[in-house]
Formats: structure tokens, sequence, C-alpha cells
């Protein structure tokens, strides 16, 4: 096992290097000039150079890179462009936000589709398993931002239950910002849930045609018993490199919903820095994201081994 | 008797609440669309930082008011000498910055130097290139001398690249901005919104408001629902689409009123075959305004005929210059050596009125023969490619600097365009203090660049305003880029 997570720590830190490399260079081909976005079309070209020189990126390519990647082993992002403030608060602002609302979809979403795919492959072939794999389907193919809408005229505009978007900061309290963060979290984890639900279904119909499944019940186990502990487990996990890359599109994909709540996550601060080739931000948060991936999978390879105990000792 | 009292007492109660219920609220959140980069309105260009500091936090030595004219601010009065060179200003005295330290003529000397100097970052710099000499005389009066007469000169100080800021403070103001203004900032949730609050110090008359609240709503899909639901009170600008959905809604006011943005078919008038004054009049005659406005901004916006906004006292409609007549657009085009017309490309940045108005103005150019392909380019690539570079044949944008019809007298402009005669009533207008004199000026100018269809002028960006109908005070039009809320109060 260690020597097992120390390769692939290495692997993972070599991964990162690559990824600085081509998310550097893919930037800096990338068409704008950030000190003309900042100061506009009446700018003269000597505030121009004087803010080009104040951002620092009048300096050569690879200075700048080597200058970067030696910042980022030390844990220091740089100094946003635009809002010249260091990146890492930036971004920590934004993983507040992003991080709490990944993590309340994907239990949203685990909690939902676990029952619903294990019910589903309990009753395979029958109307129920018909209908809620149908269901599962609808769920699919039903946009986010779509389903996001439908619950803000519900429960914001015709109920006025919760808010209709923003966040009030976790300073104005748990409950204020949970509230906040409710309506975005479900329509982020329905679609996630649907996905979710007919993998879990495949895989235990995949383990309930195994021959222990039948030795188990014939030497008399409940049902029950051994549907969640004998067949669940075995089929984990597919359901757990599923989650992990679920969990992956959460923090990084929810721009659009993020959107649609105007919420301040981590999606949105990579689109507008973006298009105010604010690209040291883009940089920072691309390879905070590769890391999270990453550790991500790092720690569904260790979750496969705690499901499984023949991982353990196999590698 | 006991029950009576007890009732009585329940009464005095139920009015006291409710009388409390009645008074007027003092908190205000206004929805926009952009997030500013940063606060500090002397340092970036973004119209995002004006429309949330200018006049609230920061003020200038004049200011814009509502109907764009030039108002005393941290200036009282002024006295300007009979060569038109020296500005001596009287300050206003008893004025504090929001950290407390007061603000005297040294500020004003200090805030100018700074906009002028070779590192300076200011993004309307020429707004100073004037400027010989500052001097603070005393405390309370500020000499400027000017290297040549400028009749803009007050109106230069009242823009938000000219506000007051302190020595001490300047070089924070991009995070927490330390002005003179009825408000001071409080707090900026990167990402969600900037809170303002009640200078309880100010100098002059003390706003109705205890706080506001700008918060970032980029998407128009979510506006709506932002509105309805109550969550914010106020969009100085809503998007146009989303204008008829709350149009017949009694709890609503909806306020159509007009921006500085004109909004043109800028031309690259230095390319084959735009540089042909009969083609760029051929385009001229086959644009449709009221079509393109319908397209553009959902039928809100007034049309021009040359780069001036209808609400300044010197416009001229001159939206007869080039009817709209496609035979006579075909006929140009045919004398211009283009009988089967040509092609090119349409290059439009994000915004709606570009993005919908150059479906609209592709399909009318079509029907005299100009076939175009149509671009869509993000900011960042229209400012390098279009503004910089220069490498482009027809695009969409609007101009939403005040009074900027000097543009066309710039050497090297984006549009490519040259004429001395305009060049020298810009030169003239910049010497005449004149208003009568300098209004002919400008009449002389919008005739020039219509007649010669430097560009094809559409309409004036709209300010589709929509806020809560017990709101007042709000501002109908955008003389400048701002949000002033020192006139704006709940009804009781």
């Amino acid at each position: 096992m260690i020597p097992y997570l120390a390769k692939r720590l290495l692997t993972g830190l070599l991964t990162l290097l690559a990824a600085s490399i081509i998310v550097f260079s893919v930037l800096e081909v990338l068409p704008g000039d950030p000190a003309r976005i900042m100061l506009g079309m009446n700018a003269s070209p000597e505030a121009l150079a004087a803010l080009r020189m104040e951002m620092g990126i009048d300096q050569p390519v690879l200075a700048r890179y080597l200058d970067w990647v030696a910042g980022l082993a030390t844990g220091d992002f740089g100094r946003s462009y635009t809002y010249s403030t260091p990146v890492i608060d930036l971004i920590a602002e934004r993983v507040a936000v992003s991080l709490p609302l990944a993590l309340l979809a994907l239990a949203l979403s685990t909690l939902i589709a676990l029952p619903v795919g294990v019910y589903a492959a309990s009753r395979r072939g029958t109307l129920s398993d018909t209908l809620t794999m149908g269901l599962a389907q609808v769920g699919v193919a039903i946009p986010n931002f779509w389903f996001a809408m439908l619950l803000v005229y519900v429960f914001a505009v015709g109920l006025r239950l919760v808010p209709a978007g923003g966040f009030p900061g976790w300073d104005q309290g748990i409950l204020q910002g949970l509230a906040a963060l409710l309506l975005p979290a479900v329509s982020l984890a329905l679609p996630q849930a649907a996905i979710l639900a007919r993998v879990t279904r495949s895989a235990m119909l995949e383990v309930l045609g195994e021959d222990y499944i039948r030795t188990a019940r014939a030497k008399g186990l409940p049902r029950r018993a051994v549907l969640w502990r004998h067949a669940l487990r075995n089929a984990l996990i597919p359901v757990l490199t599923i989650m992990g890359l679920q969990f992956a599109f959460l923090l990084a994909g929810t721009i659009i919903i993020e959107n649609v709540f105007y919420l301040p996550g981590l999606g949105r601060l990579v689109f507008q820095a973006i298009s105010q080739r604010d690209l040291i931000v883009v940089e920072g948060v691309v390879m905070l994201l590769v890391a999270t991936v990453i550790a991500v999978n790092m720690l569904v390879d260790v979750c496969y081994a705690i499901a499984d105990p023949r991982l353990r000792t196999a590698r | 008797m006991k029950k009576l009292a007890a009732f009585l007492g329940a009464t005095a109660v139920v009015a006291a609440m409710s009388s409390a219920a009645y008074a007027a609220r003092t908190d205000l959140v206004l929805g926009v669309v952009l997030e500013p980069p940063h606060l500090d309105p002397t340092a970036g260009a973004a119209a995002a930082i004006d429309e949330i500091v200018y006049a609230n936090v920061f003020e200038g030595l004049t200011r814009i008011g509502q109907n764009g004219e030039v108002q005393p601010a941290l200036a009282e009065s002024w006295e300007i000498s009979d060569d038109g060179k020296s500005y001596t200003f009287k300050l206003r005295e008893g004025v504090t910055f929001h950290d407390g330290t007061s603000f005297e003529a040294e500020d004003v000397k200090f805030t100018l130097e700074r906009a002028m100097a070779d590192d300076s970052t200011n993004a309307q710099k020429v707004l100073f290139s004037a400027i010989e000499s500052v001097e603070a005389v005393d405390p309370a009066t500020l000499k400027v001398t000017l290297d040549h007469p400028q009749g803009s000169f007050l109106y230069n100080m009242g823009w938000g690249d000219a506000v007051v800021v302190a020595p001490e403070t300047a070089d924070g103001n991009k995070e927490k901005p330390v002005g003179t203004g009825p408000f001071k900032f409080e707090n900026w949730a990167k990402g969600s919104s900037v809170t303002i609050v009640k200078n309880p110090d100010y100098w002059g008359e003390p706003v109705a408001l205890d706080k506001a609240e700008f918060r970032f709503i980029p998407d128009a899909a979510a506006a709506i629902p932002a509105l309805l639901s109550g969550d914010v009170h106020a969009f100085p600008m809503f998007p146009a689409d989303a204008v008829t959905q709350v149009q017949g809604d009694p709890r609503f006011e909806v306020v159509i009123g007009a921006t500085e943005g004109e909004t043109i078919l800028a031309t690259n008038n230095g390319k084959e075959p735009f540089n042909d004054l009969k083609v760029r009049q051929a385009i001229a005659h086959a644009l449709n305004r009221d079509e393109i406005i319908m397209g553009a901004s959902n039928g809100f916006g007034v049309p021009i005929g040359s780069h001036f906004s209808p609400a300044n006292e010197a416009y001229v409609d001159l939206t007869g210059t080039y009817p709209y007549d496609v035979e006579k657009a075909k006929a140009l085009l045919a004398e211009a050596g283009y009988p089967d017309g040509f092609s090119g490309t349409l290059k439009l940045p994000p915004p709606a009125y570009a993005r919908q108005g150059g479906e609209v103005v592709a399909s009318q150019l079509r029907e005299i023969g100009i076939d175009l392909e149509i671009v869509p380019v993000e900011w960042a690539q229209w400012l390098e490619q279009v503004f910089t570079n220069k490498d482009y044949d027809l695009t969409i944008v609007s101009h939403t600097e005040p009074n900027d019809i000097n543009i066309y007298a710039r050497d090297d402009y984006y549009f490519n365009y040259d004429n001395d005669a305009f060049d020298a009533v810009i030169e003239e207008l910049d010497r005449v203090s004149d208003p009568d004199k300098r209004n002919e000026l400008y009449a002389k100018a919008q005739r020039i660049i219509a007649e010669d269809a430097v560009n094809g002028f559409m309409f004036q960006l709209p300010k589709t305003g929509v806020w809560d109908a017990k709101l007042e005070g709000m501002w109908e039009n955008m003389p400048i880029q701002a949000n002033d809320l020192t006139g704006v109060r709940w009804a009781e």
C-alpha cells in the first residue's frame, strides 16, 4: 500500500508539472492585452506601458513562467492583474462557496442515487424498475440550468422560501449560507443522481448474478442483508469511480449554475478572469483544479482498497 | 377595567409597531451586470467602477448632474482668467475624507499631478493634457494653469477619472476606496456584491439611504427572478429583452432613458472598398434603423444620424442625411464599381446589442449585395484585433464615453478616418469656451462625419431602468457612467 501510494504521488507531481507547462503556454498564445482591457479605448500608450510594467507582463515569457512555477512550489500563486490582490486569497474566497456546494450536491446525489439504484436492481424487470429508470433517464436528459430556473420560480419567486440567488457569506450565519446553497445544490444533484443511480443499478445487476449471492441467499441470509452488505459493497467500485469524476465536475464545472444563481464560485472566477485576461488567476485556479482531480483520484483508489480488501494486498 | 387597560395597552403596542413598519426603509439592493475589476476610478476604464463609486464614494472638483450639466462639487465656485488659461477654484471647507483626514487644496494638487505623471495609469489621461501646472495657494484655494484655453476643462474635471483622492490612501483605493462622498465603502464580497453605507460626517446634504448594496447579476435570466422575488430592488440597466416581462407589473417602474452610448456600425475607412465614400453612403442608405433597434434592443433606443447624443443640447437630427433607400444604395454601389456587391466580415463583441443587431445589419446589407460573414469575438479579442490592430471590415460597438465626437479627429484611431476640415473644428472646440459658439462647432462636426458616412450611425443605446415603484430619485438618463444614489429614497 505505501509504495503504491508513493508511486501515485510521484505520478501526480509529474502530472502537475506537465499541466503547468500546458496551461501556461496555452494562455500565452491567447490574444488580448490585459492592460488594454483594464484601461479601455481611450488609454494613452504611456499609461498602457506603465500598467504593463506594474503588472509585470513586460517580462519575457520564460522568466515569467519560472517565476510563477517557483512561486507555486512555495504556495505563492502570484498577484491578480485586475484585482491586485494575492490570487490565493481570491481562490480561498471562492472555494468557501464552491466546496460546500460541491459536497452538498454530492451528498444529496449519493443519498438519492444509491437507494434508487439498489431498489431498481433488486426489482429488475418489474414495473417499478422500469418507472424509476425511466425517471432517471429524464433526469439525465434535463439540462440543469433549466431545472434550476424552474426551482427558482417555484421556491423563490412563488413561495418566497429561499433567496432567488446570491450568496450572503458565511459570516452572516451558517443557516443563511445553506439556504442560499440549497436550490443550486438540488439542481446540481438531481442530474448527477440520475447518472449515479443508473450506474449503481447496472453494477448491482452484475454482482447479483454472481454465485456467492446465491450461496448467501441459500444459507438463509435475509434478502436485505444480502443486498446491502454483500452485493452493494462489491458493486461499489464503479460507483466510486463515477462519484470521483462527479466531484471534480461539481467543483469546477458549475459555471452555468453559478450564473443562474449568481454565486461567487470558482467557475465564475475563472470565466471572469479569462474574459479580462487576468491570466495569472486562470493559471492558479486551473492548477488547483488539476491538483484536486489528482487528489480525488488517489482518494478514490484508497476507497477502492477499503471497499475491496483484495486490492490492499494485490499491488 | 383590567381588561380595558390590557386592550388599550395592546392597541398602543400595535400602533407603535405599525408606525415603525410604515417608516420609509433605508436600505437598497441594486442589481448590476458586471463586477468591477477594482474600485479605483482613476486607474481603470471599466464603467463598472464608476457605476458604484462615482458621486457616492468619490467626488471631484466638479460633478456631472442628471442631465449632463456641470455642477460644483468639492469646488464651491471658480474664476476663469480672461485669457481662459487660469482657473482659480474656491474649495469647500470642513470636508473630510472617510478616513478622517481633512480635504485641502494639496489633495487636489496631488490628485491632478498623480493623474498626469509619467507612470500614471489613468485611463483618460487626455482629460488632464491641457494642464500646465497646479498650485495650492492656500488650503481652500487652488489655481490650475492650462497651456492653452480649453472649453471642456470644467466638464473634464467632473469625470470619474478626475475624482479627488488623498495621498495617504490613494494606493489602497483599488481595494478600499476612500473618498469624500456621502457614502463610505463598507465591504466588497468578491463575486457577490459591494456595500456602501451612509457617511455621517458628510459635508453636504445627508443621503436618505443608510446602506446600499450593488449585487452582481451577470445573467439576464437570473435578473428577472431576482427582481420578482424582491431580493433586488432596482436594476439601473435591466436587460432590454426582459423589460417587456415586467412592463405591465404595477409593483415596478420601467424607465427608458438615454445613455451616452452611440451604437455604430464602425467601418474601416482605410480599407478597400470602405475607403470609397460611395460605398459608405450605400451602406448608410441600406440601414433601416427602426428594424435594427427592434432587433438589437427590443425596440428601445433613439435613432441617430451622427456620433452625438440626442440628449445633448448641441444635438442636430441628421438621421435624414442618407434615408433608408435600397434602390439608391444599389445604385451607389454600382457607381462605385460593385454592381454585384462584395463580401466582407462583421466582427461582433459580446453585448446583446452587437450580437443581435449584427444579424439584422448583415441581412439588410445582403439586400444590396454585400455579403457579410459574422465573426463573434470576445472583448479582449475585439480590443486587440479591431481596436488596436485595425484588422476588420465592419464591427458594431457602442461608444459610451460622453461627448466623444473628438475621437474622429484622432490620428491612428481604429476608424482610419482622416479629414483635415473635421480636425480643425475639433481643434477650435478645444479652445473655445463660449457655449453658443461651442454648440455651433459641435453641429458642424456632427454634419461633417454624417455626410462622410464615416460609420453606420444606428442608435443611442437606451438605459432601461427597472425598479420598485416606491423608489424615488433614481436617474432616468445616464449622462455619465454612474449610479448616483445621493437623491434616492423610499417613498413613505
